[in-house]
Parts: C-alpha cells; structure tokens; sequence
C-alpha cells in the first residue's frame, strides 16, 4: 500500500507534482498513466525519498520511507535502467544492493535467473543493451522480495517478447497480493496490464479509476458521415432528433450506433453521402482528450493526431 | 539500517570497478619510482649543492619527492570512488536502497579512506626505504629523530588527500567538475600560493601545503612556518572535515 496525501513538489515557480492524492492498493497492477513531462517520475522518485516533496507526504505501509529497515524488503522499483556502474558486473551490482539490506547472495541469484541473466552475471553492465539493462534493474527491485512494487516505463526499449514477459511478470506479481505500481504514457500499454488507473496531467490528478469505469465511460461508439451535402444532412437529422457533433471539414459525428437509421434517412431525402461508418473511439484518443489541456509539449500540426485516432487501440506500443 | 551492512556493500561497490585498482596503482608506482628517481638525481649533485643546501637537506623529504604527481592519482581515486555514483546515475539506486544518507555517505568514506590508508602507508614505507637506499652514504634512518614520524605521515598525508577529495566531489557531483578544480589546484595554484612570498601567509594554511610539513625531518634555514608537522597535519584534517561536513549537509538536503 502506498499513500499519497497532497504531495506537491515545485522547482521555483514551476509545479511539477500538485497536490496529489490517492493509494495505491495490493492485489491489482495499478496504472500510473500521463504524458512525458506530467510528473511521473518526480512522484515515483518522492515515494522513494529521493525528492523531498515541497508539501504534503508519501507513505510506504503507513511510514515513510527513510524510516523503513532495509526498505529493499518493503519496495522495490526499476526508475531508471541506467541507473547503475556500467564497469561493475551484473552480479556485483546486486550484490552491493543485496548486501545493503541483509539480503544474502544466494537471493541474488535467483532473481538473476528469474529475470533470464545469468549466463551474462559476470559481464559488466556497459556492455548491456536497453532490454538486459531493464531486466538488471528489474533484478535489482525483486531482490528483497517485496511486498510493493514500482516500474518507471518499464517497457521503453523493449522487444516484443521483452514486453510480454513484463506484462506477465507484472500480472503474477500482482496475482501474488503485491502493489504493483508501473507508470507509462502509452495508453494502449496500460490497457493490456493495468486493474487500476492513476491519471496525471501538468502534475494533477486528473482521474483515479478501475480500468473496467475508464473503458465504459470513454470507449464510446460513434457514426463518421462525410457528405458534400452538410447543411441539408444537419436539418434532416436534426428533424429527426439526432444529435449531430460537426468534427471539423465536411466530417460530422453521431453517438451511439445509428448508421443504418441515418442512411435510410439520407435516402429518404436523396442526401450524397461520401462516407458512412460506424467507429469506436480508442483508449487512446480518450486519453489525450482526458489531458489534451495538460500536455506540456504540444506538436504544432494537429494532423498526426488525427493519424492515432484512426489505429485500433492496443496497437500504440508496437511503434514505441 | 545497520552500518556493517551498509560497509559491507560499499566495499562490494569499490573493489567490484576496475578504477580503484588503476587509481591506486598508479599513485603506489608514481610516488615511489618517482621518488627513488629524484633521490638518485640528488645524490649525484649533492657535491655541487651549496653549503647551505647540504646543510639542510632532508633525505627523507627528498625520498617523498613522487608523492607531488602520485597525490594526483590519490585525487582520482577519491574523487572517482564518490563521483562515478553521480555520473552513472548509480546514487538514485543506492540511496533507495539506502535513504540514510548519512549512514551511505560515511559508510562510503569510510570504506574508501581506509582501503586509501593501507595503500598510502605501504606507499610511504617504500618510497621512503627505496629513495634511501638511492641516496647512499646520504640516507637517513628510519631510526633517526622525527624520520618515523615523517614516513607514517606521508602516508597519512596521501590518506587526507584522498578523503579531501571524496568531500569535493559529494558536493560538487560531477567527477569532471572536480578533478577539473581539484588537480590543477595541488599540482600548481596551491604550490605557487605557498611558496610566493606576496601569498604566502595565506597559502601556507592550505591543505597539502599544510599537511606536507609532516613530512620534513630537516627544517629550512630560513624557516618560519607558525605550526609544526601535527600541527600542519591537524590544518589538513581540518579541511577534510569541513570538505566532508559540506558534503555531507548537501547530500541531506539535496534531491538526489
């Protein structure tokens, strides 16, 4: 169980992390989601007393974490795959942790071999590609078997059978009653592992919710009709009680799935219809709509959004 | 957390890295064939000296002679066995592993300074017995007044430079930054410091100009140094401790 209790954090007058507040619950794959440069990482490094928040507080199982004995036995957590000494050995590296905390070597390595390293164990890290580095660091959050967990993008600069193995590592972990808490900015990715969302946009909260109540309220269905006829289309449907969204262009939208209604009506009244399609809004355009206001770094160019909102969800990770 | 555990991981840290063995060899070959080298230099031109020089002169002073270029290995050592926690991004991961930081940070040093005091001291006992044994019938014994006490503190000496260093670079993070500061520092601004007439009430405080008087068994003629080889060494230690204490009080409040 991890608390948060209005944790803020501000570098001079910029707010990275505002006011947060919400826990982190055993049992379930909580998703930590906003995008780059929302504060995740400057949360997760708070919830490990590497930053000191400016206001407000975190507790590990109720104590804070430089209070915890050997807090590699309470939590571990993969932040940053390079944060280690590329001239020392895999081994080694875990071993100095493992030492640290009483943790006696033979742990070291098992966990080696859960995470599929051992034949590499006496081979320095440098020589490690992205994938063994986050399987190390990985290593390094098992080694005290702890009760919570915590991944910073733990898939970035994975292969495929990479990102399989951590979902599933995740769900097990899970499975066995641990607090998993994983942070990524790729909607699609959470969608796959996550029970639980924490959404964070400019360092606010913006929604804390089941995976199965984000999917409901915002996976909605809705009809894309592209006529040369616009206005004549809008008073018909609109004689018929049906709400229409104009997107912009020759494009409107309505809820729900009415297709066949709206073509027997543009039949009816001898209405050019160019297009007429059913779609389903993905997780991940529910997402940006969720932050659309809170994202720091915006392209210019509205069109690669239009790009994304076309994909089927779940397919984003396989770009990144 | 229980401080053994702690020593024990950092000793895993420092002699699992191919820097400690380089650093540390390099300042035990560098101070001793440096040395040895300038003592044999010396006994051939001791008949030209003059009779002044040959009155003062300190064969077991002139045996140290490799420990100005050998303190700078001693330097990189220091300051690499801290620095490279911050220029890998190793220091998020330890003081996870370890959120207190003053128990990490002294349990570091501690690790460090004594690996770095058992090298100093072998260093200092043969630098001293080869340089003698270069410099013939010139040659000091280490049964001579004050020669013991100078060998122990060439070795004490190289010791708080090593810890001197560790302190510069938990406060300044960057190794680059601090070997950038630090080795032209003691291999030239603190020697002109000391030595020009116009700095020199100032520069004699300075921590190896301090700490090196240790080393002399002969006083210079013209000598008027106001605080004798412990007291010299007590200034060096005072910086240590300072460099150490500011180390330590950043690492607390800093994120890491």
């Amino acid at each position: 169980m991890i608390e948060l209790e209005g944790l803020t954090k501000r570098y001079g007058e910029k707010v990275a992390v505002n006011n947060l507040t919400f826990a982190v619950r055993p049992g379930i794959v909580t998703g930590f989601l906003g995008p780059n440069g929302a504060g995740k990482s400057t949360t997760m490094r708070m919830m490990l007393g590497l930053d000191r928040p400016t206001a407000g507080d975190v507790r590990i199982d109720g104590q804070h974490y430089d209070r915890l004995k050997d807090p590699l036995k309470y939590i571990g957590a993969l932040l940053d795959a390079k944060a280690m000494h590329g001239g020392r050995s895999a081994f080694n590296h875990l071993l100095c942790l493992a030492q640290s905390n009483g943790i006696p070597s033979s742990r070291v390595h098992e966990v080696l071999e859960t995470v599929g390293l051992t034949s590499v164990a006496r081979k320095k890290a440098k020589g490690f590609s992205l994938g063994m580095g986050q399987r190390l660091g990985i290593a390094g959050a098992l080694l005290g078997d702890p009760r919570i967990l915590m991944f910073d993008e733990p898939v970035n600069g994975l292969d495929p059978e990479g990102i399989h193995w951590i979902r599933n590592l995740m769900k097990s972990l899970a499975a066995q009653g641990r607090t998993v808490f994983v942070s990524s900015h790729l909607m699609s990715e959470m969608a796959l592992t996550a029970d639980h969302l924490v959404v964070i946009g400019q360092g606010r909260l913006l929604a804390d919710t089941s995976m199965a109540d984000f999917i409901a309220q915002n996976s909605r269905s809705y009809v894309r009709i592209r006529t040369p006829q616009r206005e004549r289309l809008l008073d018909v449907l609109h004689g018929a009680g049906i709400t229409v969204v104009e997107a912009g262009g020759e494009v409107l939208e309505v809820d729900g799935s009415k297709s066949e209604r709206i073509g027997e009506l543009a039949a009816q009244h001898q209405i050019v219809l160019h297009e007429l399609s059913p779609q389903r809004a993905s997780l991940e355009e529910a997402f940006m709509r969720l932050t659309a206001e809170s994202v720091e770094y915006h392209a210019h160019s509205d069109a690669p959004l239009e790009q994304e909102q076309r994909e089927p969800w779940g397919d984003g990770w396989r770009k990144d | 957390m229980a401080a053994t555990q702690v020593i024990r991981s950092e000793w895993t840290k420092i002699r699992s890295v191919a820097s400690t063995v380089w650093t540390l060899s390099l300042a035990v070959v560098v101070t001793i064939a440096l040395g040895m080298l300038i003592s044999a230099l010396s006994k051939s031109e001791f008949d030209d000296m003059s009779r002044g020089d040959q009155l003062s002169f300190d064969p077991t002073f002139i045996s140290f002679a490799g420990m100005s270029l050998g303190q700078l290995a001693m330097i990189v050592f220091g300051v690499l066995v801290v620095g490279n926690e911050y220029s890998t991004g190793m220091i998020r991961t330890s003081l996870a592993a370890v959120p207190q930081r003053g128990t990490f940070l002294f349990s570091k040093i501690a690790v460090a300074t004594g690996l770095a005091l058992v090298v100093a001291m072998a260093t200092s006992f043969v630098a001293f017995f080869l340089g003698q044994a270069m410099l013939g019938e010139h040659k000091a014994s280490i049964g001579d007044s004050g020669v013991l006490r100078a060998v122990i503190g060439g070795g004490l000496y190289m010791t708080l430079i090593a810890v001197f260093s560790m302190g510069v670079a938990v406060m300044l993070r960057s190794p680059m930054l601090s070997l950038g500061i630090l080795m032209p520092f003691f291999f030239l601004i603190s020697q002109i410091l000391g030595n020009v007439g116009a700095t020199k009430t100032f520069g004699q405080y300075l921590p190896d100009q301090a700490g090196s008087r240790i080393m002399q068994v002969v006083t210079p003629l013209d000598d008027d140094t106001p605080y004798g080889p412990w007291g010299g060494l007590a200034i060096m230690a005072a910086w240590v401790v300072a460099a150490l204490a500011g180390g330590y009080v950043l690492l607390k409040k800093r994120d890491a």
